[in-house]
């Protein structure tokens, strides 16, 4: 053997073991949700079964946590996207001594333990409504939706700010030179173009809530989410309905994941083709000028 | 003793500083003959309120504020509801005591269990940090400076897939594994290797496993990222000149990818040290982790200020960490948060 | 009557100074470019008039009016940006029609006027394109139509022509210039490139180092160049440098490092005083003897057709061309033989340094 082949089968044996941690946990659970045997287990299979679907379907507290979750998902959104574009378009404005310290406030929550946000968060409003007599506002899924979305904002405020490095000012002043208010041009040049960074921030932050625990947990107070449920259930025992739950997750976000390949590709084919008219334009131009010097 | 009815003034602080920022930039020396535009005629008066107000309200409503009431907590003692605000609610450090003594008042016996938690908490996520370092390490620079284009992209996906399952479920599923009649079990007595189920959940294995496999992605990317944007070429030319391919990663690689190295351990160990899903999850009784401590001062205790000064002690080791880390590799911290 | 007033304009970027005390009239309906080597400050200018930046000193005029505190987007400017800064996420169409979107035009009105401005400059059945599927001569109409759809008072144009090709470029010249005609409206016109400012001005201003040199038209600049840096900028010259020895009437002559020369002291330059002789390679003869001469190695010929351009190396190691038409240009001495150049005083013109 030369060195080459060893190289290449030491570099397949890691790539095995790589993906086979990354992996084998979830098939196994993907597989034991369709085993009837009520440990979840591949081996030995006992036979094939829906009824552990069926099981988590008509199971109350997780329908009534997935809509908790789905609902403040959705808030999350709501309030972290625009949080995360002012974060990012404060940033390139703020005073510059300023503006190192300001980031390290900004961006201190994606480094700050989950738990921690979660306990501040209702450390603060809890004695804040009390003070101010505003009780109502002491409520689980206000307090989740503000809790989450202090460290998704953060990640949203990061993706714009990429985003924004790529802005040609000269657009902004187009705009400005043409007549437009600085409002104008706000909405009609900045946001289309950031709309690529809203889609993908708003997903991101969706996603991130929805898979949130560590400071869901605290916020939440008594009510419950998806994840919370989940933990409870996953700390009483293992049963196979939460592996079927897993299976659902992993063939809806399967199914997202195709979409967005799906739309991606369409996207590239039609960028391509504006390219390729380009190209032809372009030749087609210099023909006619080449016709037109030759008239002359 | 102070008294603890000090909360208006935490509350105005952080205005104060605002104050305070503004009248140095207003009387920040400006570039003679430079004429800047006002933030509001530079972004027009709806959206610069926009800004601000959105600003204001994240920074201060959403992070500060939420931070230093929690440390106000945690020098409050745990009184009943109706005596909050009463004479007895003193500033105390007891909480602290606490978590050194096991005892508010008395400072005989040391809190083994949750110093021992709490330093083997540290020492844990510190070597799952190097541990994954070591582990990603190998992929990511085949996929940043290997790999065919298509194949990266193919592995990307790959590697974001088990990522969108959720933390709790992915621990689930090594439990599953891990379990003394899971699958790895099964094939080791299978294969007589061993003949009783070598038990992983009780002797911690099953969740340092969990919390390796937790926050492996963000390694991954961490370390990929900055490989990419090293120029193969150099890679190259110390090839052409004989160097060995151990001097390459020591000498030319590691030293260029050191922020994303630093940015990948310090997510590792915050989030691994911050953990609360893996250690519910895959602990068995006798686990020490420090966060289900801190979430049962809260949940079972019921003793917030207490909680609260927990928590604060995890916050100040993980600044302190990311400090070192900071410090060791002379970078800054937006060279982290990527 | 002056459009366009430019008095005493000085633009600071911290202790630098990009433009120095600038005085300009420009006329209604005129086509005046600046032209300039790079970082000379005519973006800086033309940033200036447009309301993008503030005058550390002195004021703009538009039409009479005063434009200190008149933001950009209410000056009567429309500007043409060095990249056209088209909005690729609109359509040609609605590229066009922006300015008059953003004013509350009808959209029945806007719709008219796009489509004129469409047909004015050949776009006509491009309306619904994105920008990105145009050539680069298409985008260039478009950012044109696009200014010109709000009626400005002025057009300012960034080198709107560098990122171009060189056949497209010569054919846009003429394009441009023709639009002026038609619509009538002031162009301001910024380029490095001097034969985009000799052919398409009514009138240029030389620009160094934030400093006029001179403003005239394309004639005055080239032939008539008030000071050395226009004479070296516009258009070849050979420059001979050294100290002035003698005055006799309209002429001087001087000591250079290639032997004693004479020109035209325009400048009434007094003996002295340091000064250059420029002469135009066209005005040179090889061969020939007359009233200045040069004697030197040959060292390059390069034939174009219509004219040759040679090349003599003088003892002192600089290079002098002359640019001959004809004949004369085929019997160029071979390579590293002995040759002489000469020029008649009239064709000279000695400038202070
Ligand atoms: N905002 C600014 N801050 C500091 N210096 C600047 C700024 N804008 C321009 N300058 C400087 O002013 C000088 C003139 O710049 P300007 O853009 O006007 O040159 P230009 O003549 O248009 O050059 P080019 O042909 O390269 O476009 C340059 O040296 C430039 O570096
Ligand atoms: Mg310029």
């Amino acid at each position: 053997m030369n060195s080459k082949t060893v190289t290449n089968v030491m570099l397949a044996f890691y790539m095995a073991i790589f993906f086979g941690f990354l992996f084998g946990p979830l098939i196994v659970m993907g597989v034991s949700a369709f085993n009837t045997s009520t440990y979840p287990q591949v081996y030995p299979i006992e036979g094939f079964t829906l009824l552990w679907f069926e099981k988590l379907l008509n199971d109350r507290d997780m329908v009534y946590g997935l809509k908790n979750s789905l609902w403040i998902g959705m808030w999350v959104v709501v309030l972290s996207v625009p949080l995360g574009l002012a974060g990012a378009m404060m940033m390139s404005q703020i005073y510059s001594k300023a503006r190192s310290f300001y980031y390290v406030i900004v961006v201190s929550p994606v480094l700050t333990p989950g738990v921690i946000i979660g306990i501040s968060t209702v450390v603060f409003w809890g004695d804040l409504t009390t003070t101010t007599n505003s009780r109502f506002l002491y409520h689980g899924l206000f307090m989740t939706v503000l809790g989450q979305s202090s460290f998704i904002s953060a990640y949203c405020m990061l993706m714009f700010m990429s985003r924004l490095n790529k802005f040609d000012r000269a657009q902004e002043e187009a705009g400005l030179d043409l007549g437009a208010s600085q409002t104008q041009v706000f909405f009609h040049i900045l946001l289309p173009f950031l709309r690529p960074a809203i889609f993908s921030s708003a997903v991101l932050a969706f996603l991130s809530s929805f898979e949130n625990y560590n400071t869901t947990t605290f916020a939440i107070l008594a009510d419950k989410t998806l994840t919370t449920v989940l933990a409870g259930r996953v700390r009483q025992g293992t049963t196979p309905a939460i592996s079927a739950l897993a299976v659902l997750i992993i063939a809806v976000t399967v199914v997202g994941a195709i979409i967005y390949e799906i739309v991606k590709r369409r996207e590239d084919r039609e960028r391509q083709a504006r390219l390729d008219a380009a190209h032809a334009a372009e030749l087609r131009e210099l023909e006619s000028i080449e016709k037109a010097t030759h008239h002359a | 003793m102070l008294s603890s009815a000090g909360h208006p003034f935490i509350f105005i602080l952080p205005f104060i500083a605002i104050v305070i920022f503004w009248v140095m930039a207003k009387f920040e020396p400006k570039p003679v003959g430079v004429t800047q535009k006002s933030f509001f005629e530079r972004n027009g008066v709806p959206v610069a309120i926009y800004l601000i107000v959105a600003v204001t309200f994240w920074s201060l409503f959403m992070i500060v504020l939420p931070q230093l009431f929690m440390v106000e907590m945690s020098f409050r003692p745990k009184l009943p509801q109706i005596e909050i605000g009463g004479p007895k609610d003193l500033y105390t450090f007891e909480n602290y005591h606490y978590f050194i003594y096991g005892s508010t008042t008395i400072s005989d016996a040391i809190n083994w269990v949750h110093i021992k938690a709490f330093f083997l908490t540290i020492f844990a996520s510190l070597l799952i940090a190097i541990f994954n370092l070591a582990l990603c390490y190998p992929l990511a620079f085949y996929m940043a400076q290997v790999a065919p284009a298509a194949r990266v992209r193919f592995f990307l996906l790959l590697l974001i897939a088990p990522y969108w399952v959720n933390e709790i479920l992915r621990a689930f599923a090594l439990r599953i594994m891990l379990s003394s009649n899971g699958l790895i079990n099964k094939i080791l007595i299978g294969s007589g290797v061993v003949d009783q189920p070598v038990d992983f959940i009780g002797n911690d294995i099953a969740l340092y496993a969990g919390l390796g496999y937790a926050y492996m992605l963000l390694m991954i990317f961490s370390l990929y990222n900055t490989i990419e944007t090293l120029d193969h070429a150099q890679i190259e030319a110390a090839r052409d000149l004989g160097a060995p391919w151990w001097h390459i990663h020591t000498f030319i690689v590691i030293p260029f990818i050191k922020p994303g190295v630093a940015s990948g351990c310090t997510l590792v160990f915050m989030l691994s040290a911050g953990s609360l899903a893996a250690p519910l999850v895959l602990s068995g009784p006798r686990s020490l982790w420090f966060t289900p401590i801190v979430y049962d001062r809260f949940n079972q205790a019921f003793n917030w200020p207490q909680g609260a000064a927990y928590a604060l002690i995890l916050l100040i080791a993980c600044v302190t960490f990311v400090l070192f880390v900071l410090r060791l590799g002379r970078l800054s911290l937006g060279e982290i948060a990527k | 009557m002056a459009d366009v007033e430019i008095d005493c304009l000085t633009v600071q970027f911290g202790s630098f100074t990009a433009v120095k005390d600038v005085s300009l009239q420009i006329r209604q309906g005129e086509f005046f470019s600046f032209l300039g080597p790079s970082g000379c400050g005519k973006t800086t200018i033309l940033r200036t008039i447009s309301g993008f930046q503030d005058p550390t000193n002195g004021a703009v005029r538009i039409g009479g009016q005063d434009m200190s505190g008149i933001g950009p987007n209410q000056r009567p400017t429309a500007l043409i940006f060095q990249n056209l800064a088209l909005f690729p996420l609109m359509t040609v169409f609605e590229n066009i029609g922006y300015g008059l979107r953003v004013r509350g035009v009808p959209k029945a009105n806007r719709d008219r006027k796009v489509d004129e401005l469409l047909h004015l400059t050949a776009l006509s059945d491009q309306g619904h394109k994105k920008i990105e599927e145009l050539s680069g001569g298409q985008k260039q109409r478009v950012a044109i139509a696009r200014a010109l759809a709000v009626e400005p008072k002025v057009l300012l144009l960034d080198e709107p022509l560098s990122a171009l090709d060189l056949k497209l470029r010569q054919y846009m010249r003429n394009e441009l210039r023709a639009i002026q005609r038609r619509v009538g409206v002031t162009f301001i016109y910024i380029t490095h490139d001097q034969g985009e400012a000799l052919t398409m001005s009514d009138r240029i201003a030389v620009m160094n180092r934030g400093k006029i040199e001179q403003v005239g038209n394309g004639r005055d600049v080239y032939e008539y160049p008030q000071t050395s840096f226009v004479a070296s900028f516009v258009g070849e010259n050979n420059g001979f440098s050294g100290t002035i020895t003698k005055i006799s009437g309209d002429q001087a002559e001087i000591e250079t490092s290639v032997g004693r020369l004479v020109g035209l002291n325009k400048k009434s330059l007094v003996v002295g005083a340091k000064a250059i002789l420029f002469i135009r390679p066209e005005a040179m003869q090889c061969g020939a003897q007359g009233e200045n001469n040069l004697s030197g190695i040959a060292a390059d010929a390069a034939y174009e057709g219509m004219t040759t351009h040679l090349t003599m190396k003088v003892h002192d190691g600089s290079s002098i061309i002359a640019t001959l038409t004809g004949a004369p240009a085929l019997e160029f001495p071979p390579q590293g033989s002995s040759v002489s150049f000469a020029f008649a005083t009239r064709d000279a013109l000695i400038l202070p340094v």
